[in-house]
């Protein structure tokens, strides 16, 4: 189950035509393809489009009312393979990830789809992760659609656009026979808008249909001499019809005066960004109308030659606004107007950054230096004035003042332990190699923990290490990977390979129950019990299959004196082979989410209920914060006494405790101090609990009560 | 150069789009807060779009959140989807130095934003690892606020909700609501409220308290947290105890009293911590020790060296052993002050379990000092005693067995002073002391630094031990500094430098500087 419940939203997948639709982008993009008629849905969760997973995992009633199949697959190459039927028949078919990381993955699938061709629609749905907030590395998605040449949509970021690219997409799929990538960027699938819904379709020919009548063509297989002639049928054929297509159906779109001596192209999804820089610049209107002509590329490719030239037509320059590097559109434009014999000047990145994100100060400046010297009798006297900068003095000074805040392990998380028991152990034995993976474990390479030197892609961790095998050295190398990324890719191209290639290396497999990063979705190893998929399949299990003799399962990792104790043995044990540690418990923010109301529930219905919480004797309390080296917990802070006898402040913590136990397993097994205690409240106590309680605190307080009587006691100590 | 002709506008002007951003740290509802915002502008005939950055960013991270809305003229305008700088109307910063973080990048402007901030501190990672105090300045953060900013509604937004029994989102909400910033009656805001459906009442509360500060704030420029933070005065009253100890106390406090103004309240409060910790004797011997600094005093110099040695001396007496923590974790204002944290309510019980890890060392520290001694000398002994005792233990002290030994070991308080623990402690602060008063005579300004170095000596076992290491190695600096006149000033340096991190790379760094001046 995941993070986030969509059942409310599920509901708006049943809108019909004429009703406003009003939500998310990424809901928005699962209303149009049931709109048009899609047959199957697969994909792998990750931002920005696990919400179009996890809708669809949670819409499996309208889905089945459809005869729509929808999948989690089990990784984007997954995904993309499974548009293979999408070659023989006619069924429009969908995938969506996370790009580029995603796209990396799904490129051998995608590479053969993209040479044989189909018959039905095949959309792929791309989270483009760029910029602000991404977690991943910044790369284009454009060179895979180059590379492969499947075409790539980039609609302006607006739901009805949006909308009408999956449209447009599915039917330039098919003119084209050609699959079709459709971008979009972050902010945009989490645009809040609305268009107005159609019908939902039902595919015209479902997956049943298919499977009860096979078809096969032996030229759409990728093997010679068909792959031959696959590439010519790309230029061709696919290709020719792919550009009549966009031309024919005004894809790319065109605003502002007919002429004028400069114009501006830009990607789709860059449109809403020009038109502010240039309605600050006082050449546009909030509603779109602008002195600028401006040529808007929702297909960014193939790029249409003769578009792009009469747009160009008696202007001196035009500005390519083109977010990402390399600058393939650009060089391509560039070309057309050399092929073309044309003296129009086309500009980008001269003007624009090379690299990084266009955010809306870097576009207004770009689009102002362009202006001003291309046209810049265009220009308002007032906007020419320099910004004043008078206000530097204070802003440099805080830069040194406000603290980063990089995103790190929630309060009570399990992996925190995990980390602090090889901090631990790393004080006892040394540093090691440690080779990190994807997902939420890896922000132990930030402070507190500073654990981990690399990390290589999703189930890699592993591989990553396995250069690091050599007998000639006394110590082993360590490594991380996560149960998404052992189900996606690890528990082959990690585990496989550590046995095949006998590592000697240590490998924890983090177990939280989830895909806990993109969300919280269930994978094979989740606990919990899933109506429409096939869970609690153990990690050991697969990993002893694999053939890996030293294994060692915890089933609670806030032990941290075990968790320490186990990697130290796997570390130094005389055995050869890769170690495996799998290191499981919930992730909290599920697990909470999962138990609160159940809990809340409970204590009302009058059922006995242990809350636990943890708390620090600030008077015990010396204020080193070596418990908070080995921890990094929000809920764990520092609190300043109100007391001029303590110079440093004390550790504290406050009511977001969800009462895990690391606190004090680490100030346990690290042997810290004893200030932190857990608070364990009984809700609706039993008769013995009340019995008991009545007694010890008669005794109780008959001994306090005896040695105060005797001392001397303060009434503010 | 070309001359640039004035422009003749024929364009709608700004239609209007008030342009709003959210920082908050993940975990704080922003998102919660973003929806509650486009619905009240939906509400009042606005359109709205808002978009955020979510994915990693919510696990614990910086976020952003973004709303543009603009009065529904028919023609659907075209919203930007990130802030820009120098281009925000309001900013709402759930946290100070979220707030700083906004003013870093561009986004609150002194022509146009308005800055609705909470005034409290999430520390982050990096404050709170640093083994003194690491954390940010919120005072220099507050300022540049201030001025950055059009109108700065600053207040502590996160206790009014949690004092309502909601979360920041709910305040927030209400201090927009309050500022006015906004064209939208408080009503509609209620509305949107009521309209999500959960939490509603508490929600309703924290947004009305932070609705009517904001108002207060507005009408009549009062910034609530304008106010310094004011520390107790320490007084006679609330000490209760036998007369005979009670007289005793008062005898006790008369001598504190006879001491320079200046000196009184440090004084006072390291009288009461020692004789808290040991008893009246202790106390005596404590203005003892005062006495020798005040004897050496200069008024002159504001009696820096008294004052430090009232506070230092007392941290020192007052050391952390097994018997401090017993007897702390025993008392009952402790069990109060723990059901107050947690919130025990009536009828539920509540169960306390104390961590402990005893090691051999801690276990000669309570032994009578020669038996200590004897077993610390003999490593074979020592370690089999310590393979039987160093273990975690978990010891319920709600329980009567587990608050028993407690309370036993709390007891023992009356022995302390033979201890094997007390004798290396007392001669530790007999050295240190010694070391400072003797040198007042040729640099008072370094006797007080060398006072203040007790600072460094905090922790148990190990860390306690790293402590030691570290308070050692910034006094072996003082042969190099003795005679320089800045030396004070580079003890103080090294002893901040040993507070920065924990191993003491940075001391050392310090201390390779001492050694080529």
């Amino acid at each position: 189950m995941a993070e986030r419940s969509f059942v409310k939203e599920v509901e708006k997948l049943r809108l019909s035509a004429g009703e406003e639709f009003s939500g998310e982008g990424i809901l928005a993009i699962t209303k149009a393809l049931l709109q048009c008629g899609v047959g199957y849905v697969g994909g792998y969760q990750g931002a920005p489009i696990s919400h179009l997973m996890d809708v669809l995992a949670d819409a499996q009633d309208i889905l089945g009312e459809l005869g729509v199949h929808f999948e989690a697959s089990a990784s984007e190459a997954t995904a993309t393979a499974m548009l293979a039927a999408s070659v023989h028949y006619p069924i429009r078919g969908a995938a969506t990830f996370k790009s580029t990381v995603g796209t990396n993955v799904a490129s051998d699938a995608l590479a053969n789809l993209a040479s044989g061709g189909v018959t039905g629609g095949a959309l792929i749905i791309v989270g483009e992760d760029y910029g602000e907030g991404s977690s991943i590395m910044q790369e284009r998605s454009h060179a895979f659609a180059m590379k492969s040449q499947v075409w790539l949509l980039d609609p302006r970021p607006n739901l009805p656009c949006i909308v009408k690219a999956v449209e447009d997409g599915f039917e330039l799929s098919e003119a084209s026979n050609t699959p079709v990538m459709l971008q979009v960027r972050i902010r945009c699938c989490h645009v809040h808008g609305s268009f107005t819904a159609k019908d939902n379709k039902r595919p015209a020919m479902t997956v049943a249909d298919a499977l009860e009548n096979p078809r096969r063509d032996t030229a759409r297989i990728v093997l010679p001499p068909a792959s031959f002639i696959h590439e010519k049928e790309k230029v061709a054929k696919r290709w020719p019809a792919a550009v009549d297509f966009i031309r024919s159906r005004k894809i790319n779109e065109f605003f502002g005066p007919d002429m004028a001596r400069v114009g501006i192209v830009c990607q789709g999804g860059m449109y809403n960004s020009v038109m502010r820089a240039l309605e600050r610049i006082g050449l546009a209107d909030i509603y779109g109308e602008t002195e600028v002509p401006i040529y808007v590329l929702n297909a960014v490719y193939p790029l249409i030659d003769d578009e792009f030239l009469s747009f160009c037509e008696g202007k001196d320059a035009v500005l390519v606004v083109e977010e990402g590097q390399p600058n393939y559109i650009e060089q391509a434009f560039g070309n057309m107007l050399h092929k073309a014999g044309r003296d129009t000047r086309v500009v980008g990145k001269e003007y624009l950054p090379v690299a990084g994100e266009y955010t809306g100060q870097v576009m207004l400046d770009g689009l102002t230096a362009f202006l001003r010297e291309t046209a810049p009798q265009m220009l308002p006297v007032q906007i020419r004035a320099p910004n004043k900068q008078d206000d530097g003095n204070e802003v440099s000074n805080l830069a040194a003042i406000v603290p980063g805040r990089p995103p790190g392990f929630c309060t009570g998380c399990p992996e925190r332990p995990i980390f602090a028991a090889t901090k631990l152990v790393e004080q006892e034995l040394g540093q090691h190699h440690i080779a990190s993976d994807i997902g939420c474990h890896l922000f132990s390479i930030m402070p507190p923990f500073e654990l981990g030197a690399t990390t290589m892609g999703y189930g890699l961790g592993p591989a990553s290490a396995s250069a690091f095998n050599s007998p000639d050295a006394k110590r082993r190398s360590m490594s991380f990977v996560g149960d998404g990324g052992f189900w996606h890719n690890g528990l082959t191209s990690s585990i496989g390979n550590a046995v095949f290639n006998k590592n000697d290396g240590v490998i924890v497999i983090v177990d939280n129950y989830y895909s806990a990063a993109t969300g919280g979705q269930d994978i094979l190893s989740s606990r919990a019990s899933n109506k429409t998929k096939s869970t609690k399949h153990p990690i050991t299990e697969a990993v002893k299959g694999m053939g890996v003799k030293w294994v060692r399962h915890l089933e609670r990792t806030y032990d941290v004196g075990k968790m320490r104790d186990t990697l130290r043995e796997a570390l130094t044990t005389e055995e050869s082979g890769p170690k495996v540690i799998v290191a499981s418990s919930e992730c909290m923010l599920n697990r909470q989410r999962r138990e609160k109301p159940l809990v809340a529930n409970a204590i009302k219905g009058g059922e006995r209920v242990v809350k636990p919480k943890f708390g620090v004797d600030e008077d015990i309390c010396t204020g080193d914060h070596a418990c908070m080296r080995l921890s990094g917990c929000p809920s764990l802070s520092v609190k300043s006494l109100d007391d001029p006898l303590r110079d440093d402040p004390v550790a504290h913590i406050d009511q977001t405790c969800v009462g895990c136990g690391n606190c004090g397993e680490v100030a346990d097994a690290a042997v810290l101090c004893p200030s932190f205690y857990r608070a364990d409240v009984v809700h609706n106590p039993g008769k013995w609990d009340q019995f008991l309680e009545k007694m010890r605190r008669k005794l109780i307080g008959f001994m306090q009560r005896r040695r105060e009587s005797r001392r001397l006691t303060f009434a503010d100590a | 150069m070309t001359v640039l002709a004035p422009k003749t506008p024929k364009l709608a002007a700004d239609g209007g789009i008030i342009k709003l951003a959210a920082l908050a740290v993940g975990g704080q509802g922003g998102g919660v807060l973003t929806d509650w915002i486009t619905d009240v502008a939906e509400r009042n005939g606005y359109l709205a779009q808002s978009t955020s950055v979510a994915g990693v960013a919510q696990r614990t991270g910086a976020t952003i959140y973004y709303v543009e809305m603009c009065r529904d003229t028919g023609r659907r305008p075209i919203f930007a989807l990130s802030p820009a700088q120098g281009d925000v109307d309001i900013l709402i910063a759930a946290e100070l130095m979220e707030a700083g973080r906004a003013v870093m990048r561009g986004f609150v402007t002194p022509d146009r934003t308005t800055l609705i901030a909470s005034s409290h501190r999430i520390a982050a990672v990096s404050e709170k690892i640093e083994p003194g105090d690491g954390r940010a300045s919120s005072e220099k953060v507050r300022a540049a606020a201030e001025q950055a900013s059009k109108r700065l509604v600053a207040f502590d937004m996160e206790k009014v909700a949690v004092d309502a029994g909601s979360v920041i989102s709910s305040s927030l909400f209400g201090a927009l609501a309050g500022s006015g910033a906004l064209p939208f009656p408080r009503e509609t805001y209620e509305e949107t409220i009521r309209a999500s459906g959960r939490g509603v009442k508490a929600s309703l509360a924290a947004f009305a308290g932070a609705y009517e500060r904001t108002r207060r704030l507005v009408e009549e420029g009062i910034q609530p947290d304008a106010a310094p933070a004011q520390s107790v005065k320490i007084s006679s009253h609330g000490v209760t105890g036998p007369d005979r100890l009670i007289m005793g106390w008062q005898a006790l406090r008369a001598r504190v009293d006879a001491y320079p103004e200046a000196v009184r309240d440090m004084a006072g409060r390291g009288l009461q911590k020692v004789v808290d910790y040991q008893d009246l004797a202790y106390g005596a011997e404590y203005l003892d020790r005062v006495d020798q600094a005040l004897k050496l005093d200069d008024v002159g110099r504001e009696y820096a060296l008294s004052i430090a040695a009232a506070k230092h001396v007392a941290n020192a007496m007052c050391y952390d052993d097994m018997i401090r923590v017993a007897d702390l974790k025993t008392r009952s204002t402790r069990d109060r002050r723990v059901r107050k944290e947690v919130g025990v309510k009536d009828g539920n019980i509540l169960q306390v379990t104390e961590y402990f890890h005893p090691r051999i060392e801690e276990f000669c520290g309570t032994m009578p000092a020669a038996l200590g001694s004897y077993i610390e000398s003999r490593p074979k002994l020592a370690g089999w005693l310590d393979r039987r005792i160093n273990h975690g233990r978990r010891v319920r002290t709600d329980s009567f067995a587990g608050f028993a030994a407690l309370w036993f070991i709390g007891g023992l308080r009356r022995w302390r002073r033979k201890l094997l623990r007390h004798k290396v402690e007392a001669e530790h602060l007999e050295r240190w002391y010694k070391q400072a008063l003797d040198r007042v005579a040729s640099d008072y300004a370094l006797a007080v630094e060398i006072i203040n170095c007790r600072r460094l000596i905090k922790g148990y076992s190990d860390t306690h031990v790293r402590a030691q290491s570290k308070f050692d190695r910034v006094l072996s600096g003082l042969p190099l500094l003795e005679g320089r006149p800045d030396a004070a000033d580079w003890l103080r340096r090294l002893r901040e430098a040993a507070l920065k991190d924990e191993k003491g790379t940075m001391l050392d760094g310090a201390l390779k500087t001492i050694a080529t001046l």
